[in-house]
């Protein structure tokens, strides 16, 4: 079978880092192949060559068996190569039309008609249920996804390359992509999938080239490749899809709250009545579908967020009306949602991130003047411990790290804080298997060690993995805590609806 | 380091290109530019005098531009370096005019008012921000109209000149930041105390920023104030210090200029000196030692311009073009940054090809 994209022995360094070291991917046509490493393996990159953002330093790129120079995005183009990149670049109060015309109008006159009903077209063929005529901002996610596909199909793409294109999906949303995507092939598409997520690759996926650390690892049929000899290839060694852990112990309440009101963004009570108690040596998972409360609890624990009535306990110390400052120093540890917004200032080294919360204190600091070698010495400690890698080491800005390697930074200094009480909300977000695996080790380490940990997670199987009891929420209450032995998917699926437990049985 | 050095070869191109710019508009209006820039330089360096003068004349700069700079620094605009070196000049000359102290006393005593003067003048749309979400480029430009009426009620009522109601008196020997001594060596030059100050500045606000944990606290509130709140930093009151201190230094540049640079003050002026200190932060990329540099520049064009426009014809006006034209090419320093790296992937695109030759 002929290969309509061959990069033979690419190679890209930047400063401090080779991207890519003599990487080869062959594209069939007609087939779905995936491109799988961990965050930071040079998968992106090698992609941005391919499609002309970047230029290799060395190797060669051949599309249907010529050999093309690809200095930008618009050679890439014409060669038929579109990608549907990981944040969408759409313009949000224009039409799906507007948006897929835009950059490629031709004429002086805008011929809406034709482009709109050339769309329409498109969107029958490839099942993609889009309305030209739709605003970008009124329309899910899932759907300006389509519409970047469709981009791509409107200028002939022939080779489409998605990067990550289930992040930002609901599992629903997940199914229907995987239909499209079959559907592209049918209609006689090559597709490159960047992803890290190997459940998908099974999917849907023909072949699938792995990449570790910019080295190439090597190429492997779908079909005769185990999920976990994927993995392996990956991360470099085993990989435990079940987290390993012992029963718990659990020992005297950590964290007690009572009867908590909080009010949401829009002004109305978005946690009613809570109620919640949390021993140290256990895991308490907090289940629900994003927006019923969690952010509200979460934020109303750790302070940044003020509480209408009702007590939190940590250790019998009642801290709802404290300081942030002064919650941390309770024995208080947070890994938050957002690692850009709240978790790490990204201008900022990493060794300056390190500190934020420890910067005031001795050694760190003496008499308001910073003492950059125990500043040093502890990022360099944390770094080691928590496997944070960095091109130049503490220095390196917190931006240029790998998203992964952000995680682990954050994770690393809370969990060095040694709290009674840790609170992980969505830890595990957007990380590959090797990150989250790591990840959920050093979680249950903590629980082992006698903390109490407060886990809330979008990710049903994580809650499953890690917690030993779940507390679900739905519409801001609480509707039940549940042993984890005592239930399963379904029914915590169910309770995540707003349906109780007793209801469930009548 | 790579990014320092980025920045210092930014800020320089956009110098250059400045002054290639105000080249091309004096061969516009029929000048011989080399000979236009030559008496620019000769007229900033060809005496004593004037080499002092630039100095002198780039002092209150030197703090007006560290004072928008330390605000940037936590993110916020300070537009109102002028309102607040109106009000440090006020509450300096005050203090010079009517407490009767030696002046090894009250030399420090007009320090302190004029800090606290512009301080206050900086508080008041810090907690308006940090209370209210009030922007603080809306407050500034509101304090500064506040501060020219009220110098402009306060000058002839408390500390008004002998026969002039537009001017507040002279003030004595004793008040003045001028050094006789300095000033007889350097043949009655604008150069005074206030250049100390300035550096002095300089100095401690680079400390501050970089060694100590207000710096640590103020940078991460500028950087990303979720973050900052996130790890316990008090925002408001980092936002609040931060117009305090930036004011403060604007005071002190009211303090130099108008106990230093002129030796009273008059109504109805709006010092645009207080202006300029945007551009120069710009132009010093918001780094302590980057200002200074910048500051002393502009002092240059300021003192010299009027030098080159007496021999040459060419208009004064040139001066502020060129100042002006740099700004432009600083603020748009993505697109020199662009222009680098272009230039950059060339050179090496050359170099490869050379190489591929060889092979």
């Amino acid at each position: 079978m002929e290969y309509i994209i061959e990069m033979i022995d690419i190679y890209k360094e930047f400063p401090g880092v080779i991207a890519n070291n003599n990487i080869t991917l062959r594209l069939k046509k007609g087939e779905v192949h995936a491109l799988l490493g961990e965050n930071g393996a040079g998968k992106s990159t090698l992609m941005s060559i391919l499609f002309g953002l970047y230029h290799a330093d060395r190797g060669t790129i051949k599309v249907r068996g010529k050999e093309v120079n690809i200095q930008n995005p618009n050679v890439a183009y014409d060669l038929g190569i579109g990608m549907v990149h990981q944040h969408f670049q759409l313009v949000h109060n224009f039409t799906v039309t507007e948006n897929i015309i835009l950059g490629s109008e031709g004429k002086q006159i805008l011929d809406r008609k034709t482009a709109s009903k050339k769309i329409k077209d498109l969107s029958v063929r490839y099942g993609l249920n889009i309305n030209p005529n739709d605003k970008i901002e009124d329309i899910s996610v899932g759907m300006q996804q389509r519409v970047e596909i469709l981009k791509m199909l409107y200028r002939d793409a022939e080779v489409l390359i998605f990067d990550e294109p289930t992040a930002v999906l609901t599992p629903q949303e997940i199914i229907e992509l995987m239909n499209i995507i079959r559907n592209l092939i049918e209609e006689g598409k090559s597709v490159i999938l960047i992803t890290h997520k190997l459940k998908e690759i099974k999917l849907i996926a023909d072949r699938c080239t792995i990449i570790r650390r910019g080295k190439y690892i090597g190429t492997v049929d779908v079909g005769k490749t185990t999920t976990g000899e994927m993995a392996k290839m990956m991360v470099g060694r085993e990989v435990l899809f079940n987290v390993d852990k012992d029963e718990a112990k659990p020992g005297e309440v950590i964290l007690e709250i009572n009867d908590l009101n909080v009010l949401n963004s829009r002004k109305t009570l978005g946690l009613k009545n809570f109620s919640l108690s949390v021993k140290c040596g256990e895991v308490m998972g907090v289940a629900g579908v994003e927006g019923n409360g969690q952010t509200e609890l979460v934020e109303a624990i750790t302070g940044l967020r003020k509480t209408e009535s009702g007590t939190i306990h940590i250790s019998g110390n009642e801290i709802s009306r404290l300081s942030i400052r002064k919650r941390y120093e309770t024995g208080l540890s947070y890994i938050p949602e957002d690692r850009h917004k709240h978790g790490l200032i990204l201008d900022y080294t990493v060794g300056e991130n390190m500190i934020m919360k420890l910067y005031y204190q001795e050694p760190y600091s003496k008499r308001g003047i910073l003492n950059p070698t125990a500043i040093e010495e502890h990022s360099n400690k944390v770094m080691e411990l928590f496997d944070v890698r960095a091109g130049e080491g503490n220095m390196s800005l917190a931006s240029n790290l790998s998203g992964g390697n952000q995680q682990k930074a954050i994770v690393g200094r809370e969990i060095d804080m040694n709290p009674d009480l840790l609170i992980a909300f969505q830890p595990t977000r957007g990380l590959d298997v090797g990150a989250i695996e790591y990840i959920h080790k050093r979680i249950i380490e903590q629980r082992d060690a006698g903390k109490a940990v407060l886990l809330v997670s979008l990710e049903l199987d994580e809650i499953l993995d890690l917690s030993d009891r779940v507390a679900v929420v739905a519409g801001g209450e609480l509707i039940d805590v549940v042993n984890i032995e005592d239930t399963n998917e379904n029914e915590l699926g169910l309770m995540m609806t707003g349906v109780r437990r007793e209801d469930m049985h009548e | 380091m790579n990014k320092k050095n980025s920045v210092l070869v930014r800020s320089l191109l956009a110098t250059g290109l400045g002054l290639v710019a105000g080249a091309i508009m004096m061969l516009f209006i029929g000048a011989n530019p080399f000979e236009g820039y030559f008496y620019l330089v000769k007229g900033a360096f060809m005496s004593v005098e004037r080499t002092f003068n630039v100095v002198g004349t780039g002092t209150a700069l030197v703090l007006t531009g560290l004072s928008v700079a330390f605000a940037f620094k936590t993110g916020l605009f300070n537009i109102g370096a002028a309102g607040q070196m109106l009000i440090g000049g006020l509450c300096a000359s005050t203090v010079g005019l009517l407490v009767p102290l030696p002046r090894i006393a009250l030399l420090p005593t007009m320090f302190i008012a004029a800090a606290l003067g512009g301080g206050l003048w900086g508080a008041v749309p810090g907690v308006l921000k940090a209370k209210f979400n009030v922007h603080e480029v809306v407050a500034t430009i509101m304090m500064n109209w506040i501060a020219y009426w009220i110098a402009f009620y306060y000058i002839p009522t408390f500390i008004k000149a002998e026969f002039m109601t537009t001017e507040s008196a002279l003030l004595p020997a004793k008040a003045s930041l001028k050094i006789p001594w300095l000033t007889e060596l350097t043949n009655g030059s604008y150069i005074n105390l206030g250049i100390i100050i300035a550096i002095a500045m300089v100095i401690l606000i680079k400390f501050i920023l970089d060694k100590t944990t207000l710096g640590y606290e103020l940078k991460a509130v500028g950087y990303n104030r979720d973050a900052a709140q996130y790890a316990g930093i008090k925002v408001n009151k980092n936002i609040i210090l931060s117009m305090v201190i930036a004011g403060a230094l604007a005071g002190l540049a009211g303090f130099v200029y108008y106990c230093g640079y002129s030796q009273n003050m008059q109504i109805g002026k709006l010092p645009s000196l207080g202006f300029d200190g945007i551009a120069v932060a710009l132009l010093g990329a918001s780094s302590p030692w980057g200002v200074l540099a910048a500051a002393m520049f502009f002092g240059l064009l300021h003192s010299a311009k009027g030098f080159m426009n007496a021999i040459t014809g060419i208009p004064p006006q040139i001066s502020d073009t060129i100042i002006a034209i740099i700004i432009y090419f600083t603020a748009t320093s993505l697109f020199i940054e662009r222009l680098i790296k272009k230039v950059i992937a060339r050179r090496k695109e050359k170099a490869k090809d050379a190489k591929g030759g060889e092979d």
